[in-house]
């Protein structure tokens, strides 16, 4: 489970995020939306302490990620993220891109490593692609080897932060396609998105962020259908 | 040989300066290259006094004269009863200058690394040093390696200074050759700037080799 607590964060004088708790379960899809600079990204990076916070506390599983002692490494591993920008490393093949933490984080054999991450990238449509570097592949499949290289680690929960922001429209629906087919195994899952048929389809509840806070937090339907606050209404009136 | 009065014998004198050349070569950019590493990983991220102070000795590395350098460091130590031998006083000061243009190559291809990428390689769990080591490095190499190359070139003409501490490199032989046959002054700078070219052309080939390897996959 990942419980945010009263969390505040700022870059300078700039406060982005502004006193945000929310709680996510086992197995549950949490789709956040809201317009940029709402500071849905920075939680993200939060959540798995790439970005240290001012106060408040974020626990995953019980431990306090912020907390002095907490080995975030190990604590990653639990926690995959999948960024805007997938962020392949371009000097390794899309399999070496795969096995790279299985063997030096996790201490896998190469075969072994081979073995999990030829799993992964079949699961994502990249099956035969494995020798290949990421120059040489679409947007698309750069984003859906992101998606395997996070979950060959065997993380417990998924972070996704716009992940199909950065892609051209066509090749939205494929990386969409395999972030259903994680939701629907039962991945715990949080997903920054202005995709709202995505979020409205695959969520078991929707937050909106505005301003650095959550002014709403309710079941999609709930939310896209009768939202209590004029905040969201005006929001999804604006994109829809 | 050649019409000239150049014989194998001076040939094979400059010969053995060029092996000089080559040796305090390979010694200068092996010790200012790792220190190079060492001081650019600092310099990459450290406070800014640190930064501060480490990018002044280095600018006085790089902004003082070879030549000076070279002079000055040989009669400390010779003052100081260190007894270090031409050769190794030229090794250690070329290596020190190496090291301080060698230290913002590695900086600067170190910070050239976009912090999303490494941001992307921490997110998996892995280490400072892991993302030093399997994806900073590998990724920054490639920036670095054509200043690198450069250096390396620019290295091995300045050996010829160590002349002034003693040393008889390439240079120096054939400037002894000239002087007890000036007539063929032109011979013999030829000969020495042939092999000077033999010796680069190589290095240059080779980081052009790797710069074409690497792009094939970018």
């Amino acid at each position: 489970m990942i419980e945010i607590e009263n969390v505040r964060k700022s870059f300078g004088n700039l406060e982005v995020i502004k006193g945000v708790s929310m709680n996510v379960a086992r197995g549950e899809v949490v789709s956040v939306i809201g317009g940029s600079g709402s500071g849905k990204s920075t939680m993200l990076m939060c959540i798995n302490g790439l970005e240290p916070i001012d106060s408040g506390r974020i626990l995953v599983d019980g431990v306090e990620v912020h907390a002095k002692g907490t080995d975030l490494n190990k604590l990653r591993t639990n926690i995959g993220i999948v960024f805007q920008q997938w962020n392949a490393f371009p000097h390794l093949t899309v399999l070496e891109n795969t096995t790279l933490a299985l063997r030096k984080v996790l201490g896998k054999s190469r075969a072994e490593a081979d073995e999990i991450a030829i799993k992964q990238l079949e699961h994502v449509g990249l099956g035969d692609k494995l020798k290949v570097y990421p120059s040489k592949l679409s947007g698309g499949q750069q984003q859906r080897m992101a998606i395997a290289r996070a979950l060959s680690m065997s993380p417990k929960y998924m972070l996704f932060d716009e992940v199909t922001s950065a892609l051209d429209p066509q090749l939205v629906g494929e990386v969409l396609d395999t972030m259903r087919l994680l939701a629907s195994e039962g991945m715990t899952m949080i997903v920054v998105t202005h995709e709202m048929a995505f979020a409205r389809e695959v969520s078991n509840r929707v937050a909106f962020f505005k301003d650095g806070l959550i002014h709403e937090i309710g079941s999609p339907k709930q939310i896209f259908e009768t939202p209590e606050r004029p905040e969201t209404a005006a929001f999804l009136k604006s994109v829809l | 040989m050649l019409g000239t009065s150049v014989t194998w014998g001076d040939i094979t004198f400059m010969m053995t300066g060029a092996g000089l050349t080559l040796a305090i070569t390979f010694w200068a950019m092996l010790g200012g290259t790792l220190a190079g590493v060492v001081f650019g990983l600092i310099r990459a991220q450290s406070p800014w006094y640190v930064n501060y102070s480490m990018g002044t000795v280095l600018d006085v590395l790089r902004s003082v004269p070879l030549l000076i350098q070279f002079i000055l460091f040989n009669s400390f130590q010779s003052i100081l009863g260190w007894g270090m031998n031409p050769f190794v006083v030229g090794c250690v000061v070329l290596a020190a200058y190496t090291s301080a243009f060698c230290t913002e190559i590695v900086r600067g291809g170190i910070l050239a690394v976009p912090i999303t990428t490494r941001r992307a390689a921490r997110s998996l769990g892995m280490n400072y040093w892991q993302d030093m080591t399997y994806i900073v490095l590998p990724l920054g190499t490639r920036v670095m390696l054509p200043s690198w190359i450069g250096l390396t070139l620019g290295v091995m003409k300045d050996t010829a200074l160590v002349y002034a501490i003693g040393v008889i490199e390439l240079l120096r032989s054939s400037q002894i050759i000239i002087t007890r046959k000036p007539h063929e002054a032109l011979v013999i700078l030829a000969i020495a700037g042939l092999i000077y070219f033999l010796v680069s052309f190589p290095v240059s080939r080779l980081g052009a080799h790797l710069e074409k390897k690497w792009r094939e996959n970018d």
